[in-house]
């Protein structure tokens, strides 16, 4: 499904900051897999993401997606087939736009192929009515209004729409709940594990919750300095705390787990 | 009176393309395009000079098609060179004024004398009587109005307005951003020349300083429409535009004809009117600041 064979990335390289994100990383992603990735900061869990979206090319390495190598293809057609959520529920939906017009946005650029002057049709407006009624924030009634004038777990929760309305090959989900208080946060997630389970989308989670880590998906993977360290899946992780994960990771690379957000919660 | 208000009808709907074309490029796009008084004079001048060679129908076209190159290159500066989008339209700017010298034959300004224009063909089909130029004028301005609505409707259309309202979204939705900007920047040039080569037939004639301060003129147009009707929806907001150029016509007709203003003290009167709306809401702040500050200030002091 997803192949990343050797990849590196490293920022800044010849200077003073030079920065090594990502190390020789490799990793393969099964159908169907949802994936829960912790670490510590700046352990590269975000670049990871970067990395297989394309918003930077990778130094070494090469990334397949589906059979295809698109180690060199440019971001914006990489995001035909990955969806994104990010931490700031600001950055998936313009503003300024309604409801309606971010979903037709979504929905058209992944539907239609390469029309340009696609539209939405009286059809596709209530497939959308029924998608947004599934979220269960009213905002079927609102689809007229701009998004400006959601909250951010709305937001949180139309972005999530609109990146699985047409269902994605792969998703990413970089802490997309992190960002929102408890009980919004709570909604997202079982939002985001019902749309997972009922399209079978292959997904990538990263989350600073450990026990949330564990009981979310398939499998686990803890990284560091820009390396896998831990890959746990089936039986080995059923039985699995969140004290045999710290104790893995320390035996793994010698040092503790240390994420501020990890600590508080 | 009335001729005044026809006058200002026909220059209102004129010019309204050319807040058309900064209502996309500065409102949805955000991003102040500076070929739009080159584009213009542009316009103009291929306007001016097909009609001259006797094909004034043919010379509409030719004006979209040559405002859309130069707002490719405009787009093209800045998309994929990395030149600062304000420096981008200086430089095409610069360049088109050399250009638009070439298209009128190395002289400032053409004429046309006895020459048909669009105006003198659609006089001739009887169609609205003594207001014939503001029905032909009116008519073309709308049909743009409606076209470029049901543009922004579309998957492209939509796009664009994404590009302009989110950056980081627009990265991660599969809108590859140099095409939509190349896309808007063109549209609206085309626009913005559309205006210049209707403006050209209509006064029959082209010059090359034409098009000085027509992009304040259009930000002018495109605030007080929104000033009026308010900007909410796309739809509005492509009204507001031509109500917007009207209102401008009206006042500019009256104070050309009551002299309140000297005429030519009116582009200092529009520049400023323009830097006070865009810097209202810094201004506001600001005002907003200080009051809070003084009330601080009398409570310590209390």
């Amino acid at each position: 499904m997803l192949s990343l064979q050797g990849i590196s990335k490293t920022f800044y390289p010849g200077t003073i900051n030079e920065k090594t994100a990502l190390s020789n990383l490799s990793l393969e992603v099964k159908d169907g897999d949802f994936i829960t990735i912790i670490g510590s900061n700046g352990a590269g869990k975000s670049t990871l993401f970067n990395a297989i979206s394309g918003v930077f090319y990778v130094d070494e390495g090469t990334i397949t997606l589906g059979g295809q190598n698109i180690t060199y293809r440019p971001e914006h057609k990489r995001s035909r087939t990955i969806g994104r959520l990010f931490q700031d529920p600001l950055k998936g939906t313009a503003p300024h736009m309604t409801i309606e017009e971010n979903l037709a946005l979504a929905y058209l650029r992944s539907s239609r192929g390469n029309a340009p002057f696609s539209r939405i049709s009286k059809k596709d407006r209530a497939m959308f009515r029924d998608h947004l009624s599934l979220l269960g924030m009213g905002l079927e009634d609102r689809m007229g209004h701009p998004v400006g004038m959601l909250s951010g777990g709305q937001r949180q929760a139309l972005t999530l729409l609109m990146a699985t309305l047409v269902p994605p090959q792969l998703l990413l989900l970089d802490e997309h709940t992190a960002a929102l208080d408890p009980a919004t946060a709570d909604q997202v997630l079982k939002l985001t594990r019902e749309i997972v389970a009922r399209d079978h989308i292959t997904c990538l989670m990263v989350t600073h919750n450990m026990s949330q880590a564990l009981e979310l998906g398939n499998r686990t993977l803890m990284m560091a300095e820009g390396k896998v360290v831990l890959d746990v899946e089936g039986e080995q992780r059923e039985g699995m705390t969140v004290q045999d994960l710290l104790e893995q990771f320390k035996a793994g690379t010698g040092q503790q787990l240390d994420n501020d957000r990890m600590l508080l919660s | 009176m009335l001729y005044i208000v026809q006058t200002a009808l026909e220059l209102g709907f004129l010019y309204a393309l050319v807040a058309m074309a900064l209502f996309l490029s500065y409102r949805i796009l955000d991003i102040a395009d500076l070929t739009t008084d080159g584009a213009f004079v542009l316009g103009a001048a291929v306007s001016v000079t097909v009609t001259a060679a006797g094909h004034p129908i043919l010379a509409i076209p030719a004006t979209m098609a040559t405002g859309a190159c130069a707002g490719f290159v405009t787009a093209f500066l800045q998309t994929r060179l990395g030149v600062p989008s304000i420096l981008a339209g200086i430089i095409t700017n610069t360049g088109l004024y050399t250009v638009n010298l070439m298209v009128m034959g190395w002289s400032s300004n053409v004429s046309l004398l006895k020459d048909d224009t669009i105006f003198s063909l659609f006089r001739k089909t009887g169609i609205g009587g003594a207001w014939y130029d503001t029905v032909l004028a009116g008519g073309v301005t709308v049909l743009m109005a409606v076209l470029l609505v049901l543009f922004l409707g579309t998957r492209l259309g939509l796009s664009i307005r994404a590009t302009g309202d989110n950056r980081d979204m627009v990265r991660a939705s599969s809108v590859n951003p140099t095409f939509t900007i190349t896309v808007g920047l063109c549209i609206a040039n085309a626009l913005t020349a559309l205006s210049g080569g209707m403006v050209g037939q209509y006064q029959r004639t082209a010059d090359i300083n034409g098009g000085t301060g027509i992009v304040v003129i259009g930000l002018a147009c495109l605030i007080i429409g929104e000033t009026v009707l308010g900007r909410r929806s796309i739809l509005k907001g492509s009204i507001a535009v031509i109500v917007g150029s009207i209102l401008y016509r009206l006042v500019y007709a009256i104070v050309l004809y009551t002299k309140v203003v000297p005429v030519e003290g009116l582009k200092l009167v529009t520049a400023f009117i323009v830097g006070l709306a865009i810097a209202a809401p810094a201004l506001r702040s600001w005002a907003a600041f200080q009051k809070k500050k003084a009330m601080a200030g009398k409570g310590g002091k209390g």
